[in-house]
């Protein structure tokens, strides 16, 4: 276990206390970015089908819309230059609203027509059905496309906070949560170490203690034998002197 | 800024050749504004490279396009430009033009996405 290992912080009690908060924080807030990168992920296959299914789709539509071109072309008779010239305001406009997927804004479009027809007249000597047609088919396509392009728009802004989402997930997994483990490690073997040091030293207060006290009693009993050989003389006395004369 | 042009609606633009930009016109999409700058390019085979770069770059500098509709010939010209935007907003579409069918290998979206999936389950 290297330095780099783990958080550069004093082992005491106090630290262990918060190192095992954060190590409960950092697996909480991993298994939240897990369950928001798996919704994230679900919403992101979702909408993959759908570009996928719409882009087909556009394809057929955008075909059509080229063949009514053609129709209208070989009954009016070329009016490309007339229609390029004429623009002014835009008829269709897009709305941004915002969709909210775990937390991450997309944007979603939407059209709606604003203002008149700008070609109300085109094609009012002759061709004038299969000019309405031609528009319609266009708008028709207009609205394909700004679906896509909402759809297109939430798979680039998903596919972006996925990986940001699995990074942060895999940089907790693999990064936080084992520098984390590895200082709680180091924190408990260095508070083991100062225990047993502890521990050698009461023991060693301890056998200090008792060879003072041994000492003490051998003191003791030197004293003791001392008094006692005192007494063993002092009673021959006494039994000398314990008696009193009687006959005097 | 941001609420403002949300209250206006934004606009789509065009590029592409001829028919395409027609078709889309009548459908309603074309405006020009004050400073007469229309927000669609008709590009034909005289139009040089460049010149359809720096409108596809300028649509991409305006804040009130949010769409940019091109058609897949067009995107394939300028392919690093179009590779190079990888804002959300304004969303590119490419589109088939008229002679050119629709190939959805060269599309930059759909080659992201197929690098995430396998091609079996696209379809």
């Amino acid at each position: 276990m290297s330095q780099s290992d783990r958080l550069p912080i004093f082992p005491s009690r106090g630290a262990q206390m918060l190192m095992k908060v954060r190590l409960k924080g950092a697996q909480t807030g991993h298994s939240l970015l897990k369950k928001k990168a798996d919704a994230l992920q679900m919403r992101f296959r979702m909408i993959l089908t759908k570009i996928i299914e719409t882009k087909t789709l556009m394809g057929e539509v955008m075909k059509e819309a080229a063949f009514s071109l053609a129709e209208a072309k070989f009954t009016t008779g070329d009016f490309n230059q007339v229609v390029l010239q004429n623009v002014t305001k835009a008829q269709i406009k897009i709305r941004t609203k915002k969709d909210n997927v775990a937390g991450v804004t997309l944007p979603v479009f939407e059209c709606y027509q604003d203002g008149t027809d700008t070609y109300e007249l085109a094609g009012l000597a002759r061709g004038g059905q299969q000019l309405a047609k031609l528009k319609k088919n266009y708008q028709n396509a207009v609205k394909l496309l700004v679906e896509l392009a909402s759809l297109q728009t939430s798979f680039v802004t998903l596919d972006e906070v996925i990986k940001i989402t699995n990074r942060r997930v895999n940089a907790i997994e693999h990064v936080i949560i084992p520098k984390i483990e590895n200082t709680l490690h180091y924190i408990i073997s260095e508070l083991d170490e100062v225990e047993r040091e502890e521990f050698y030293r009461l023991k060693k207060i301890q056998d200090k203690k008792k060879a003072i006290k041994k000492a003490k009693e051998a003191l003791a009993a030197a004293q003791r034998a001392l008094n006692e050989n005192l007494e063993q003389q002092q009673p021959a006395n006494i039994l000398d002197e314990g008696d009193e004369d009687i006959l005097f | 800024m941001a609420l403002h042009s949300a209250v206006k609606g934004k606009l789509i633009s065009v590029i592409g050749d001829e028919d395409t930009c027609v078709g889309f016109l009548l459908g309603g999409v074309g405006e020009i504004n004050k400073n007469r700058h229309s927000n669609f390019m008709v590009v034909d085979k005289n139009t040089a490279v460049s010149e359809i770069e720096d409108c596809f770059k300028r649509f991409l500098k305006r804040d009130d396009i949010d769409i940019i509709l091109i058609n897949q010939n067009v995107a394939e010209i300028i392919r690093h430009v179009v590779d190079s935007h990888n804002s959300p907003v304004p969303a590119i579409l490419e589109i088939p033009s008229k002679d050119h069918p629709y190939d959805s290998s060269k599309d930059s979206i759909l080659r992201r996405a197929k690098g995430m999936f396998n091609p079996e389950d696209m379809f």
